[in-house]
């Protein structure tokens, strides 16, 4: 049985070429890129290299804006805490209800601190309420944090305009993105964005996981959160990780030849398998509406059954995907993603998503395609909602 | 990924007696689809003994084990001894299942219960579905007071978690976590109360009164008594001396001795010969 990968939202394989740049810095150039002596002007230029090219991949101005971090969540972290260090004076964040749980957890701990935190909420397609975000911004508001696109339904936010509105309402505020789940999916470009942090991490574009970035805007300053050594011009102490750094900037490069191969293959494949799960399954729903998405994600609710028993079964058959479901978690708590967009009970906790990546091939989509039905099938037997789902399938017909 | 044992796996595999029995004489149900799972569960019974058993379940991949191993195991029994099965016993036919997940096992035995409970005059499901609901305490999962006082009382849960884990309240928005916190004290108070003593303690307790009081009374009469093994409320002793052999000590064992422990330790109390 072969492995078919569909959760590379979840984390993605290394590419071998990027293996291959990292090797090096793992065997014989192991210098600190700090000491003074010849060895270590290689380690050194590969750390520079590197940050030139991750400013490419931001499309940043400049190197200085680019800081090595060890993850998403310390990218986002390091943002959020940071602008908040620097403006004691204001206490009020603006987040979205549908944040990774990383930045989530963030901004909870951050009210216990005393900070007043507002939630924008998405409608049943997936989009954001941008005139509750107008409504929400004040003088007091420090930092306005939403990703660019959701990590389940792969809706893309309309970065550009938040930021129109955010500066139209408050030119001080800042604005941090978490651009974890659209690295290497579409292109960034901070430039355009109007964002003033971003944060990405390597695995999830094919890098070892263990190592991110996060963009900050020459005109935001930020405290560090890790004191210690000058490292990232004093933003982040801690000797340079070198390998896993050439490594995403590797990636990166290899994440920017692929953007138009994503855009196209990666989504017709994509499309193809929720074109047909969605004719082949009369209780299946696409959890998010026909708006702008990322094109390797799909997020489809299978109606009376439940996501961890669907999941199971796809594992037998060596096929892997992630479930908006509470028992997979172990929370209990069905996707909060989910539920924010009023996806109904009948269907959130039967919510599967798959998502794609460069590896995946059309065999691998068929196959899924053809066994998809049939694991439905064998499930909705089992569920006590015969007589709904008869009625399901009498109105899909 | 949870740790399921083989057992779990097979069941979920190849769930056994899945559907419906039509001219059911009891039905059970619980759970629900907004909690993520339910348990609906058909039995025939005749003459007091589980004929049929069938089950349908929306829920994860423990919840169909359970619900499928549960009428593996009922099937053929009476409903005496239906009414006997826990839902450890349930887990224990799987291998166990991880914590998080002992709530499925909860699951399959409340719907067994509600099957018993509607089994004499076996009601139409919608009526039961209409009568009064219990206090409930969670309402993300709809946890009713009841559950959490029993699972406290045939588990020994000491912590909001471990309530979480078994029956699912508190699980979600957490906000009926002070609610269940205040069960658990109100329920280890009301203990408390109820035997003020120590399991070390009552076998001191008994002992003594079995060496200086008892073992004394007996002496009188040629005969004597020691103290083999207490387990909970059972006081294992032997019968020397006269008593032994004594065609009343049956008598002396029940009416002294055993009234005397129960008098003064716990009116539980059993005594019995080895």
């Amino acid at each position: 049985m072969s492995l078919i990968y569909l959760d590379n939202n979840a984390t993605t394989k290394v590419d071998p070429k990027v293996l291959e740049a990292m090797m090096p810095y793992l065997q014989e150039e192991y210098a600190n890129p700090s000491s003074i002596y010849d060895f270590a002007k290689r380690s050194n230029y590969a750390v520079k290299e590197a940050r030139g090219i991750i400013k490419d991949f931001f499309n940043a101005e400049n190197e200085k804006e680019i800081i090595f971090t060890s993850c998403g969540s310390e990218s986002a972290n390091m943002a959020v805490r940071g602008v908040l260090n620097m403006n004691k004076n204001k206490r009020h964040i603006i987040t979205t209800q549908v944040e990774h749980p990383c930045v989530l957890n963030l901004y909870q701990a951050l009210e216990k601190e005393g900070y007043k935190v507002d939630y924008i909420g998405v409608n049943s397609n997936g989009e954001l309420d941008l005139a509750q975000l107008e409504q929400t911004i004040n003088n007091d508001t420090a930092i306005v944090s939403i990703m660019y696109a959701n990590n389940e339904t792969g809706v893309i936010f309309p970065i550009e305009k938040i930021s129109e509105i955010i500066k139209s309402k408050n030119k001080e505020t800042k604005f941090f993105v978490d651009a974890v789940q659209v690295s290497g999916k579409i292109p960034i470009d901070v430039q355009t964005m109007g964002a003033d942090l971003v944060g990405i991490s390597g695995h999830k574009f094919h890098a070892p996981k263990g190592i991110g970035a996060l963009y900050v805007n020459s005109k935001t300053l930020i405290k560090p959160l890790i004191i210690g050594g000058h490292q990232e011009r004093g933003k982040r102490a801690g000797t340079e990780n070198v390998p896993y750094i050439v490594g995403m900037a590797k990636a990166a490069e290899l994440a920017t030849d692929c953007l138009k191969y994503e855009a196209t293959e990666v989504k017709r494949l994509r499309d193809k398998l929720e074109a047909n799960i969605l004719k082949n399954v009369y209780n299946a729903r696409l959890n998010a509406g026909i708006v702008n998405r990322v094109p390797n994600t799909t997020n489809i609710g299978f109606e009376y059954i439940e996501g961890e028993l669907i999941l199971l079964h796809l594992s037998d058959l060596g096929i892997c995907a992630s479930s908006g479901s509470a028992c997979t978690s172990g929370s209990l708590e069905p996707s909060h993603v989910l539920r924010a967009m009023n996806v109904p009970f009948t269907a959130i906790h039967g919510s599967i998503r798959f998502s794609l990546s460069k590896y995946t091939t059309e065999k691998e989509i068929d196959y899924v395609c053809e066994k998809m039905p049939g694991i439905i099938e064998k499930l909705t037997n089992l569920s006590p909602f015969q007589d709904e789902l008869e009625a399901l399938k009498k109105l899909k017909n | 990924m949870w740790d399921y044992s083989d057992k779990v796996i097979d069941h979920y595999r190849n769930p056994r007696n899945v559907g419906k029995i039509d001219n059911a004489d009891a039905v059970g149900l619980a759970g629900s689809l907004a909690c993520g799972d339910q348990l609906k569960i058909y039995l025939k019974i005749e003459n007091n003994i589980v004929t049929d058993a069938k089950f349908q379940t929306f829920g994860c991949g423990s919840a169909v084990a359970s619900s499928s191993i549960l009428t593996e195991m009922i099937i053929g029994k009476t409903v005496d001894e239906v009414k006997k099965i826990t839902n450890q016993d349930i887990a224990d036919q799987l291998d166990g299942l991880p914590p998080e997940k002992m709530h499925c096992s909860v699951m399959g035995y409340e719907a067994l219960e509600d099957a018993l409970k509607n089994w004499d005059n076996y009601q139409d499901l919608d009526e039961i579905r209409n009568e009064a609901p219990e206090k409930i305490v969670c309402t993300c999962f709809g946890v009713t007071e009841n559950q959490i006082w029993d699972a406290i009382k045939s588990n020994g849960f000491k912590t909001v978690d471990e309530i979480t884990e078994y029956t699912q309240a508190g699980g979600a928005c957490g906000r009926c976590k002070s609610l269940i916190k205040d069960i658990i004290d109100t329920y280890y108070k009301k203990e408390t109360e109820e035997s003020t003593l120590s399991p070390a303690q009552k076998i001191l307790k008994i002992n003594n009164i079995i060496e200086n009081q008892i073992s004394l009374e007996l002496k009188k009469d040629g005969g004597d008594i020691t103290l083999v093994d207490i387990q909970d409320n059972k006081v294992m002793v032997k019968l020397r001396g006269k008593c032994s052999g004594c065609k009343n000590s049956h008598l002396t064992l029940k009416a002294f001795v055993e009234t005397t422990l129960r008098d003064a330790v716990d009116k539980n109390i059993e005594v019995v010969e080895v």
